[in-house]
């Protein structure tokens, strides 16, 4: 009580939230809600996987192919390493269900939460301080789904591959695409599985920024009167 | 009286919403001043502008017109930021519905306005720990609010308004989703605290049980103030009211 006494009535604008706190809370928030959590993640994990899968499907196919060719002949430079056109629309297509499940996903996070945004709005939380837990919770959330997703769509491209080469794919694993594709552009496996783990995670801030700047601004007092 | 005595004082406070076309006047010229110390308890049917005025002096809402001094500031010409001071650390906010953090427990729910207002752990978990013991739950700290029962719940409230050690508590239908015997407990946990710590509590509340402890009540109506009766006058009255407002 005397630790908080103040020497004059003067207002003083000071207000936090240290960063160690807010990383706590929001991970707090993730494992109560933990089933909750789990279905926000997989809805990025299965948009990651599937973009993933495109891109270094394409990547391990013509590694596969370019090593069949090079011993037939020297076609192997025809093997074709970029994306085909009707795979780009796949790949645009994977971001589009990504963005708006994760944009769904946050949205109803958010809603559902408007009571305890107005409830910490009351307590003296500043609009910043909702949009930090918010963007942390879903870039916490983004980043597991992302890295999962990363690892299960490079997986089905291997499967995949594997379907169609047959064992012939184990022979290209020491040359294995790792880090650039057979025309040495940056388009192997772990390039790869790096962009999906940024896409995922861009994508879910980029999802969850609109419904918590747009709670973050309500009154307490509307916050709190929303029925959900 | 000397402004120090004032807590808050709002002055000619009109409110309007607009609801589609309609122009609803919530509040429509409310004169009051709240004392520092005194238990208030604001009263009336709903839909009679109480709540609306509760947030006007909880620092919640600003008027349409007139204005709004709380330790004599005036709400309208604050920052957003000392508006969230002033919440975090001269108010304290006891709701009908109880409002804990579900994904806390109570010692967190207890010591979130003290992380806002820069306490370090170790000062957070002392003074969350007293202020339970001291609404006596001092052995439930570390349950969350689903294990524990309403009265429980609105105790927990109660400690976390007190966090920051503020100037006013608002209590908003407090005792609305609790029986009698629990609402009873509760208003006199108010009162005790309202007379140890010295704290100004302000309900809003058509509650009766509530008339036994307040200093004084404000009788609100169609958005005015009707009648503000002392305690003494309460006492007289007690049995009429209570016809009037059933």
């Amino acid at each position: 009580m005397e630790q908080q006494a103040q020497s004059d009535s003067a207002i003083r604008s000071q207000i936090r939230l240290p960063f160690s706190e807010a990383v706590r809370i929001s991970f707090q928030s993730l494992k109560i809600r933990f089933w909750r959590s789990i279905i926000t993640t997989l809805g990025i994990l299965f948009g990651i996987a599937f973009l993933v899968a495109v891109i270094s499907g394409n990547t391990i196919e013509a590694a596969v192919q370019a090593d069949e060719t090079q011993t037939v002949d020297s076609l192997a430079q025809e093997a074709e390493p970029t994306i085909p056109p009707h795979q780009v629309w796949l790949v645009i297509m994977s971001l589009i269900v990504c963005v708006v499940g994760i944009s769904n996903a946050m949205l109803m996070s958010v809603t559902e939460r408007f009571r305890e945004i107005g409830t910490m709005k009351c307590l003296g939380a500043l609009d910043r301080f909702v949009v930090l837990l918010f963007l942390l919770e879903s870039s916490l959330q983004g980043l597991a789904g992302a890295i999962a997703g990363s690892i299960v769509g490079t997986l089905f491209a291997l499967l995949v591959n594997l379907r169609a080469a047959g064992w012939s794919l184990w022979r290209v694993f020491y040359q294995f695409p790792w880090f650039t594709d057979v025309n040495g552009a940056p388009l192997g496996v772990a390039p790869v599985i790096l962009l999906g783990c940024l896409v995922g995670m861009a994508l879910a801030v980029v999802g969850a920024a609109g419904p918590a700047f747009r709670a973050a601004k309500m009154p307490p007092v509307e916050a709190m009167r929303v029925e959900v | 009286m000397a402004a120090n005595d004032i807590v808050v004082s709002a002055i000619g406070v009109h409110k309007e919403y607009r609801m589609g076309s309609e122009v609803v006047h919530a509040l429509d010229g409310i004169d009051l001043d709240i004392r520092r110390g005194e238990y208030l308890s604001l009263m009336g049917p709903s839909g009679s502008g109480k709540s609306t005025l509760f947030n006007m002096v909880g620092a919640l809402d600003q008027p349409t017109k007139g204005d709004v001094f709380i330790e004599g500031e005036n709400m309208a010409q604050l920052t957003m930021e000392q508006l969230a001071w002033i919440r975090c650390n001269r108010m304290g906010y006891i709701f009908q519905s109880f409002n804990l953090l579900i994904v806390m427990t109570a010692l967190e729910n207890v010591t979130l306005p003290m992380i806002f207002a820069g306490l370090s752990p170790k000062q957070r978990e002392e003074r969350g720990k007293e202020l339970l013991s001291i609404v006596g739950l001092g052995d439930r700290w570390s349950h969350r609010p689903t294990e524990l029962s309403g009265g429980q719940q609105q105790r927990v409230a109660i400690a976390r308004a007190l966090a920051n050690d503020p100037d006013i508590v608002l209590a908003d239908e407090p005792t609305a989703n609790l029986d009698t015997k629990t609402g009873r407990e509760i208003i006199n946990l108010l009162k005790e605290l309202n007379e140890s710590q010295n704290v100004t509590v302000v309900s809003a509340t058509h509650d009766l049980k509530m008339l036994d402890v307040s200093d004084r009540v404000v009788y609100i109506r169609d958005g005015k103030v009707e009648q503000i009766r002392d305690r003494d006058e309460i006492d007289i009255h007690v049995g009429s009211l209570a016809g009037e407002h059933e």
